[in-house]
């Protein structure tokens, strides 16, 4: 097994499979009596949130408290963090408080690799910067195979801000190595330069949604800041919206099957229209839940043996 | 616990149709000490104790024409050993749809031999509801026991050395039927 | 003091007895002190344009004296030493004191570069002319670190040096096309998610000045080029006979954008490592000439400030003890090529007569340093006489190592050891 989950690339198909599984017997867990499992008894797990991210920070502390791990939360607010402490001290300390696992949250691409030149344990990146966010795409991953039944194959549209998203970088790397043909949509001024060759090769790049969608299994929308304005990347929200929101006309577009994903938080009426977002063709509720299921996985598959 | 090497020599215990006629046994006493299988659920304990779950819940059908429950109980999580080892992925676990509470439980599995796997499947079944009794049925018992953990039910006794291993090989599985005794000395 | 170097090759030449006497090279001496010298090169001591010593501001990084030490370790023999000091070196009082520290360590010239704008904000010229015409005479301004990125500052920055045979040596870097760049804008960045600095940005004011030093007549020095389409403005520009020159450090002329992978910041650096096309663009232009010299963009980094995040990290790597190795393992002994490019044209871009001087010759000032070809060291920053650690060669293997350099007749480095 691998040691650290800092970036999709860490893993193979064989991995990637290993844990979807795993985290499929986990999923069983939430319809018990006792939902808590003891394998990981005894061992600690940080969680080192340098950016405010409640959903992500509780659902992985739900999944190490399921496997039995001792948790700490370590935020960046109100800590050492905010008098300037370094990354590296913290890590010490984390490293001296004997942290099996860290699982990090920073600002900065890169910050768990960096991290995991400190600390003995295995960092779990929780998305850093515009990097990548490993555990969200396993997630999606899940969700995907528990709608559609397989990944390999399956055509999934990744739509919006490419340029910033950790989502979309760490769902290329993982849904190319599963099987899938992945297309980015989104304006040009979103789309990063030399996307194929920097993630993976059979990658596609559309700058139109329209003719995207019948021939999509999957339609994955990206939050949009709109602060992105200000930067010139698009001229107006109604702009966007027009060129690149999934609305209820463009969804029927959708073949039958076809499900809608978004990873969250959304930005109603921006990318995604609260019809859309609603329907039961969007797995938006699943994909929390599941979250908890592929994070107990990814802890127990990092830490449960030797 | 040392393995034997893998060209130690190997005698086989139990094939094809001893192994069947072992299961029958097993499946009559069953029967016989449980009053004709009501309010009973089997449950196997992964790999090998699945298909002989499934094999007995179909001869107590052949014999009585009884439908026992069938499911499956993994104990990876609950190993007391899960650390001392690489991460080992997860079996099945999967309980009929009726459940276990107020049941009698029998928990399948091929060898019996320090106890740990049965501890590890009745700390599983704690967290799994509360069966009315737990009990045990084994193909194999080949002694050793490192905790106070008897079998109810047992196909065969094979006294071992610590340096042999049991290999029990099952169709559903590995293709066959048979019971090895693989290694120690000769 | 006097010395003989018995069996030396000036420039890979056949060996020959060097003597120096009273800080020139000269006709043989009696009892001159004996250096066996065989096997070993003389080169005219290197000139570095575009060094960092952090003296004043920064001394947990460098100080002139560390640097200065580091320089004669790397066979140099005169460094300018860059504005971008605390405070900067954009008065004549601020120059004049880095060029005093330089003189008191005395291990090679400290040459001051003069900021080009107050506090190099980029909104107001310093008083050029005053640090002109100080003690520290400088004739290189520079805000690097930093653009100058108005254009019609640049343009009078330009016209403004004429008066005193001074040049601008411009960091390019539009920007506006740079606001939180990382790294190189390419295949790597768009993986590692870190945001792009794309070679534009450094090729559209190389584009724009070499037009502005054109239209106004005047000199222009471009820091640390670092991809093919500067080089092919340069070329063009040169063509057209623009009094234009160009350095290229030695790390761009070997590293590519790919170390950042693992996200180490000692391979952060602005302009930042780029593709395998551009170093072999630039290799080219070095040879061809296009680029002048080769300057090493020394920048130590104090530890705290390269051991954190990619993007907290400063941007810079050091660079005088490896610059010669670094461009031997790249062009391999062309010994007349490095003279020019690393002592020859510096010198004389920079305005140091006694540099860069012709060592076959009795009455040039002894400014030399004696490598060892044959030799190759593993790269050990914990050997290194910075007090910074942030090399990104440590565990290379390199050709080449300094015996011995020596500034006006003195020896700064004998055995490969400093003397002072």
């Amino acid at each position: 097994m691998i040691k650290h989950l800092r970036s999709a690339a860490d893993l193979d198909a064989a991995t990637a499979t290993l844990i979807l599984d795993t985290a499929a017997e986990m999923a069983a867990l939430s319809g018990r009596e006792v939902k808590k499992l003891p394998a990981l008894r005894g061992r600690t797990v940080v969680n080192l949130f340098y950016e405010d991210s409640t959903r992500t920070r509780i659902s992985f502390e739900a999944a190490a408290k399921r496997l039995s791990a001792d948790v700490i939360n370590f935020s960046a607010k109100g800590s050492s963090v905010s008098k300037g402490e370094s990354l590296k001290d913290t890590a010490l300390t984390l490293q001296a408080m004997g942290a099996d696992a860290v699982v990090i949250r920073h600002s900065a691409s890169g910050a768990p690799h960096r991290l995991a030149n400190w600390v003995d344990g295995s960092v779990v990146n929780a998305g850093d910067g515009t990097h990548e966010h490993p555990t969200q795409a396993l997630l999606d991953a899940y969700t995907m195979r528990s709608r559609l039944g397989r990944l390999d194959g399956l055509k999934v549209a990744i739509v919006g801000d490419v340029l910033h998203s950790r989502v979309a970088r760490s769902n290329v790397l993982l849904l190319t190595t599963l099987g899938a043909d992945v297309t980015l949509v989104g304006p040009p001024t979103l789309i990063p330069l030399d996307v194929a060759a920097a993630l993976s090769k059979s990658t596609k790049v559309s700058y139109d949604l329209d003719s995207v969608l019948p021939d999509s299994d999957v339609v994955m929308m990206l939050r949009v800041q709109t602060e992105r304005m200000q930067d010139s990347y698009f001229p107006s929200a109604r702009e966007y919206s027009r060129r690149y929101g999934l609305d209820m006309p463009r969804m029927r577009k959708l073949p039958e099957h076809a499900v809608v994903m978004h990873p969250g938080p959304m930005n109603r009426g921006m990318e995604i229209a609260p019809e859309v977002a609603d329907s039961p063709r969007s797995t938006i509720v699943e994909q929390v839940a599941n979250g908890v299921s592929v994070r107990m996985a990814v802890l127990y598959l990092l830490l449960g043996g030797k | 616990m040392a393995q034997p090497r893998a060209d130690a020599p190997s005698k086989i215990i139990l094939a094809g149709s001893d192994l069947h006629r072992v299961v029958d046994r097993i499946a009559h006493q069953i029967l016989e000490k449980t009053s004709g299988a009501t309010g009973t659920v089997l449950l196997g304990i992964p790999t090998r104790g699945v298909p002989l779950a499934h094999r007995l819940a179909a001869r107590i059908h052949a014999f009585e024409g009884v439908d026992v429950p069938v499911g499956s109980l993994d104990i990876t999580l609950y190993r007391d050993d899960l650390r001392l080892q690489a991460t080992r992925a997860l079996g099945r676990t999967e309980l009929p749809a009726g459940g276990i509470d107020g049941l009698r439980v029998i928990l399948v599995d091929d060898v019996l031999f320090s106890g740990r796997s049965v501890r590890a499947a009745l700390d599983a079944l704690k967290d799994l509801g509360r069966p009315s009794s737990v009990q045990l049925a084994v193909l194999v018992d080949r002694g050793h026991r490192q905790l106070p953990i008897r079998a109810d039910y047992v196909g065969k006794n094979i006294p071992t050395a610590l340096s042999e291993s049991v290999k029990v090989a099952l169709t559903e599985i590995d293709g066959a039927d048979e019971v090895k005794l693989i290694g120690g000395l000769t | 003091m006097a010395y003989l170097l018995k069996g030396v090759s000036i420039l890979g030449a056949a060996p020959t007895d060097l003597y120096i006497n009273d800080g020139v090279i000269s006709a043989p001496v009696p009892d001159a002190e004996v250096i066996d010298a065989a096997g070993l090169v003389a080169l005219p001591g290197l000139v570095d344009v575009h060094t960092h010593l952090r003296e004043p501001g920064r001394e947990d990084a460098e100080t002139v004296e560390t640097g200065s030490r580091a320089a004669a370790l790397g066979g140099y023999t005169a460094v300018c030493a860059m504005a971008n000091t605390s405070p900067v070196a954009d008065t004549a009082g601020v120059v004049e004191q880095v060029w005093r520290l330089g003189r008191e360590a005395g291990l090679v010239d400290v040459q001051p570069i003069g900021a080009v704008t107050v506090g190099l904000a980029g909104k107001q010229m310093a008083e050029l002319g005053a640090m002109a015409s100080s003690a520290a005479d400088v004739r290189i301004f520079s805000d690097d670190g930093f653009c100058v990125a108005d254009p019609k500052l640049m343009r009078r920055a330009l016209e403004y040096v004429k008066a005193f045979d001074g040049v601008i040596a411009q960091h390019a870097e539009e920007p506006r096309l740079t606001e939180g760049a990382q790294m190189h804008e390419g295949e790597v960045s768009t993986r590692l998610g870190l945001t792009g600095w794309p070679a534009v940005a450094e090729e559209a004011i190389i584009a724009r000045d070499v037009l502005l030093a054109e239209h106004v007549g005047s000199r222009l020095h471009v820091c640390h080029v670092s991809t093919a389409g500067s080089v092919e403005v340069l070329r063009q520009a040169k063509a057209r006979g623009v009094r234009v020159t160009a350095e290229v450090t030695p790390h761009h002329l070997l590293l590519t954008d790919e170390r950042a992978e693992g996200y180490d910041p000692v391979f952060k650096v602005n302009p930042p490592l780029r593709t395998r096309s551009d170093v072999e663009a630039l290799r080219q232009a070095l040879l061809d000439g296009v680029i002048d010299v080769v300057a090493t963009d020394h920048a130590p980094h104090a530890v705290q400030d390269k051991e954190c995040e990619w993007s907290y990290a400063r941007p810079g790597m050091l660079g005088l003890e490896t610059a010669l190795p670094i461009v031997l393992s790249v062009f391999g002994p062309k010994w007349d090529l490095i003279a020019d490019r690393m002592s020859i044209a510096p010198a004389r871009i920079a305005g140091l007569d006694g540099h860069g001087g012709d060592l076959t010759k009795a009455g040039t000032p002894a400014n030399l340093t004696l490598v060892d070809p044959s030799v190759q060291r593993v790269v050990d920053p914990a050997e290194l006489a910075s007090i910074s650690r942030n090399t990104p060669y440590a565990g290379m293997t390199l050709p080449g190592r300094i015996v011995a350099t020596f500034l006006r007749g003195e020896a700064t480095v004998l055995d490969g050891k400093a003397v002072k």
